[in-house]
């Protein structure tokens, strides 16, 4: 152990590698309930060539790998479940490039969403990336490689879409760029090349460690506008989302339903938000969305809520931070929650069984759903607050988080970032051949099962 | 442990490490190391773990500790307002349990002697200080309306005594009523509450409270934002009376008489709000009113400004125990960048500590001839009186 440590010191420099207490007891959990599990080092690397030489060294002493960017997708997916070590990426976040023509932007894949959106607004106003509500610390590349989405899900779709091309270092030590520009100077498109892609999005970081990506940009238009519309009757909410999502107008579309403040329970709030170029397009693309459902304020099923200009902004608000407070909600310090990718036309079923958990269970919890493309899919969500001091209230969560995924799986969903209980209940249900498919690319790309190994795997 | 109960309430979220731009870290602890654990949330979570006996005392955790430059950043940006106004209290609170085991680093240990055998962290006898005062005339103080009470490193740090005479002979010019204690100054013990040393705190201020009473002392005006601070926020809990002043209130005072300030030649000035100004007593405005007053400065705002200000890395004992360390991710170096990147000939600081440490950056970034540091004072009374 100690010549590895040696290693690793000699790899990424005295400072930017530990082996003590202290670190290892932060970087075996996340924020979310899972367990702990102990890396013997972390590592900070500074660049892909250190990259490399770390996962050269794991190869030759057959030691498992963890990337992590900002560990907060909260299903425990940066914790070394078999123990090695946790490459901590946030070093790696500078900006490579950004190109304001063809709008992507280049960077290091541990830049932080925050510090992108930061440079974006200072350097091109004119131009934005989709932000997920994630606290700002979260890394572009944590967040593309998980499928994420953001505040330009509607108008983009998932993140992963958004993707123009990355580089990678491969299990093996290979350093790999994926895309256009694995041809050209220009990180442009992923087309029309085979899309290898794929080899690295959704697989929890056991493919390949990425370190740098391109992601698209969109114009950030002077005008912002939000209408919330308001109803109680979960039956018509696909029909709603489907309507508003087909005006192609909004930027961004979520529901949210929480049973805080106790006015607001029992209440659908839908959400839309979209950015105008002048007065008259914004007028235009409201009446849009307006006209799209107006058989249900005629019907007085639901209609627009009043807001003022101030409300408007903490509505806006990219990343979201009131949804973090949610962990205070039982001074306990902790939530953590399923995200299931599920058809829209099954809303009415997920917010039902999302309730009757929480219920049996008696937890706190929230839900609420991200509508991707024009209504094409939503991430719908399940959040439980729990109180870290408390294990009762802790294994109480954790029990509801592994009903409602399995309760995803059973309405036709499947768990996002699933944990590992649910990537199992995932794979029982997928089609065997899949899950072969997937065994022999990794067993391919990773001979000797060094990446983040523990993830979609079957119990031995 | 006191705020032990806050603990468990974060969530390790990451918002404490940043301004609200988002633009870059803003911890400089975590700056400067990049392990987690030296994030506020890492050490949320260390101390929850440490009093679960989960992880143990030892030289590496209270490094971690000790690398907190209480700079505030974590409690301005913490998301969670229920709890947030006591992070810093219970990284102190740390410290504090670390000081009672015996467990803290040797070079904070030295510090606390040196203050109780020479009454100054410097270990220079304490008649040296006056001699910042040497040869400019500043009166002691007798029933004055101010005191001018000046600090440890006004007293003994070369950099701190320039500033300290720039100030003084500034209040003079103003005809300001004010006199200093010379060689009767004690420690106003600000770094050493910080650090951890709760009793030794209660001892300095109570000797101060109990000698600026014997003599009358109504309003004390502050070299350092430190002091002030322990004066204007610590000092009362223990029957402190008088009004505390940091000295750019004063000089605030005299900048509408234009007829004092002459000069016209441009100047391009960037400020740096020390964080016992800015973020811990939320005072932005005096710096800035009077740098805008003054002819001929054209006042450009650094990117991380007011509550969002990168802390020069010199606060929590810091500048006296060197914990946080240099290099090239320091906050002190990153910041002159910052100020080299708006164009700035002159970083203005209002606190000594501030003063020596982007001095040193600028050395160690080599960076002497685009830039130069110059407190409040130094810059009126060098270019426009
Ligand atoms: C309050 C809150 C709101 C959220 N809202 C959203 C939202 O709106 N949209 C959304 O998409 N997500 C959301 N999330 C989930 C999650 O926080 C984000 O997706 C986040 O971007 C994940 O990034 P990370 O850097 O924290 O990744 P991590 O959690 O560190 O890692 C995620 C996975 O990717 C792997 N990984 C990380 N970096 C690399 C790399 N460079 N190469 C290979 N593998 C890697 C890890 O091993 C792990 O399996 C939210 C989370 C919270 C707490
Ligand atoms: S201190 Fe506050 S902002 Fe920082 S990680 Fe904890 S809860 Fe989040
Ligand atoms: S006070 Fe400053 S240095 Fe200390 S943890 Fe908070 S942000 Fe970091």
């Amino acid at each position: 152990m100690e010549k590895i440590y040696q290693e690793l010191k000699k790899i990424v420099g005295d400072q930017y590698v530990s082996n003590q207490p202290e670190e290892r007891f932060f970087y075996s959990r996340d924020g979310g309930t899972t367990e702990p599990c102990f890396p013997d080092f972390i590592v900070m690397p500074g660049s892909t060539e250190e990259v490399q030489k770390i996962v050269l060294l794991a190869n030759e002493r057959k030691i498992p790998i963890t990337p992590m960017g900002a560990a907060l997708v909260l299903s425990g997916l940066s914790r070394p479940l078999r123990g090695g070590i946790v490459v901590d990426m946030k070093r790696m976040d500078r900006i490579l490039e950004v190109n304001e023509f063809s709008r992507f932007a280049v960077v290091e894949a541990g830049t932080s969403e925050g510090k992108l959106q930061a440079y974006l607004k200072k350097h091109h106003p004119s131009l934005k990336h989709s932000v997920p509500d994630a606290p700002p610390m979260a890394t572009i590349g944590g967040n593309i490689l998980i499928h994420g989405s953001g505040h330009l899900s509607a108008l983009g779709g998932f993140h992963t879409e958004m993707l123009n091309g990355l580089e990678a270092v491969l299990p093996t030590g290979e350093i790999v760029r994926i895309g256009s520009c694995s041809v050209s100077p220009y990180w442009f498109s992923r087309a029309p090349l085979p899309d290898l892609a794929g080899l690295f999005l959704g697989w929890a970081g056991t493919t390949g460690i990425a370190t740098k990506i391109a992601i698209k940009l969109y114009p950030d238009r002077p005008l912002n506008d939000i209408d919330i519309f308001v109803m109680e009757d979960a039956d018509s909410v696909p029909d709603v989302i489907r309507r508003l999502s087909g005006t192609a107008v909004a930027e961004d579309i979520t529901a949210i339903m929480t049973p805080v403040p106790e006015w607001a329970s029992g209440f659908q709030m839908i959400n839309v938000i979209y950015g105008a170029e002048s007065k008259r397009e914004q007028v235009l693309k409201r009446d849009l969305l307006r006209e799209s459902v107006k058989k249900y304020i005629k019907d007085k099923v639901g209609g627009f809520m009043p807001l003022y200009s101030d409300m408007k902004g903490r509505f806006m608000e990219a990343p979201a931070s009131q949804l973090v407070r949610f962990a205070d909600v039982k001074k306990g310090g902790g939530f953590e929650y399923v995200g299931a990718i599920m058809p829209i036309e099954v809303f009415p079923d997920a917010y039902r069984k999302g309730l009757e958990i929480a219920e049996r269970n008696g937890v706190t919890y929230s839900t609420g759903a991200r509508i991707i493309g024009l209504g094409h899919t939503m991430m719908f969500f399940y959040a439980y607050a729990f109180n870290r001091a408390d294990p009762i209230d802790v294994k109480k969560a954790q029990k509801a988080l592994e009903e409602t995924n399995e309760a995803a799986l059973t309405i036709g969903g499947i768990p996002w970032k699933a944990e590992v209980p649910a990537q199992q209940g995932i794979i029982r249900r997928m089609d065997p051949n899949t899950f072969k498919l997937m065994g022999r690319i990794r067993q391919t790309l990773d001979p000797n099962g060094i990446m983040n190994p523990g993830n979609w795997e079957v119990p031995s | 442990m006191k705020y032990q109960e806050i603990l468990h309430r974060c969530f390790r979220c990451g918002y404490c490490k940043l301004p609200s731009s988002y633009k870059d870290i803003n911890c400089p602890s975590y700056l400067k190391y990049r392990f987690e654990t030296y994030s506020p949330g890492g050490r949320m979570w260390l101390l929850k773990a440490w009093l679960d006996e989960e992880i143990k005392t030892s030289p590496h955790f209270a490094e971690i500790l000790y690398s907190c430059a209480a700079c505030g950043n974590c409690v301005e940006h913490c998301v969670f307002p229920k709890f947030k106004a006591d992070l810093l209290n219970a990284f102190v609170a740390g410290r504090e349990e670390l000081v009672d085991q015996g467990a803290i680093p040797g070079i904070v240990s030295d510090y606390f002697k040196a203050i109780q055998l020479y009454g100054n962290p410097y270990k220079l006898p304490e008649e040296k200080r006056d001699a910042w005062a040497e040869g400019i005339g500043v009166p002691c103080y007798t029933n004055e309306e101010f005191l001018l009470y000046i600090g440890c490193p006004g007293s003994f740090d070369e950099r701190g005594q320039k500033m300290a005479r720039a100030v003084a002979s500034l209040l003079a010019k103003f005809e300001v009523s004010f006199g200093i204690l010379g060689k009767e100054e004690h420690c106003d013990g600000n770094e050493v509450k910080i650090l951890g040393e709760s009793g030794l705190f209660e001892v300095l201020a109570r000797n101060n409270i109990e000698q600026f009473r014997k003599k009358g002392v109504k309003k004390v005006v502050t070299l350092s934002p430190h002091a002030y601070h322990a004066m204007r926020n610590e000092y009362p809990k223990y029957g402190a009376e008088f009004e505390v002043f940091h000295y750019t209130h004063l000089l605030a005072r005299f900048m509408d008489k234009g007829d004092l300030l002459h000069g016209n030649s441009r100047i391009k000035v960037t400020f740096h709000d020390p964080c016992y100004l800015g973020r811990h007593n939320a005072d932005y405005y005096t710096p800035r009113t009077i740098l805008n007053a003054v002819p001929g400065i054209e006042l450009v705002e650094m990117d991380r400004n007011k509550g969002d200000a990168l802390c020069c890395g010199g606060g929590g004992g810091n500048f006296f125990t060197d914990i946080l360390g240099s290099g090239t991710e320091s906050s002190s170096r990153v910041r002159i960048r910052e100020a080299i990147e708006v164009g700035a000939d002159i970083l203005a600081v209002a606190c000594p500590k501030c003063a020596k440490m982007f001095e040193d950056a600028i050395k160690a970034e080599d960076q002497e001839d685009k830039i130069k540091v110059r407190d409040i004072a130094e810059i009126i009374l060098d270019e426009r009186l």
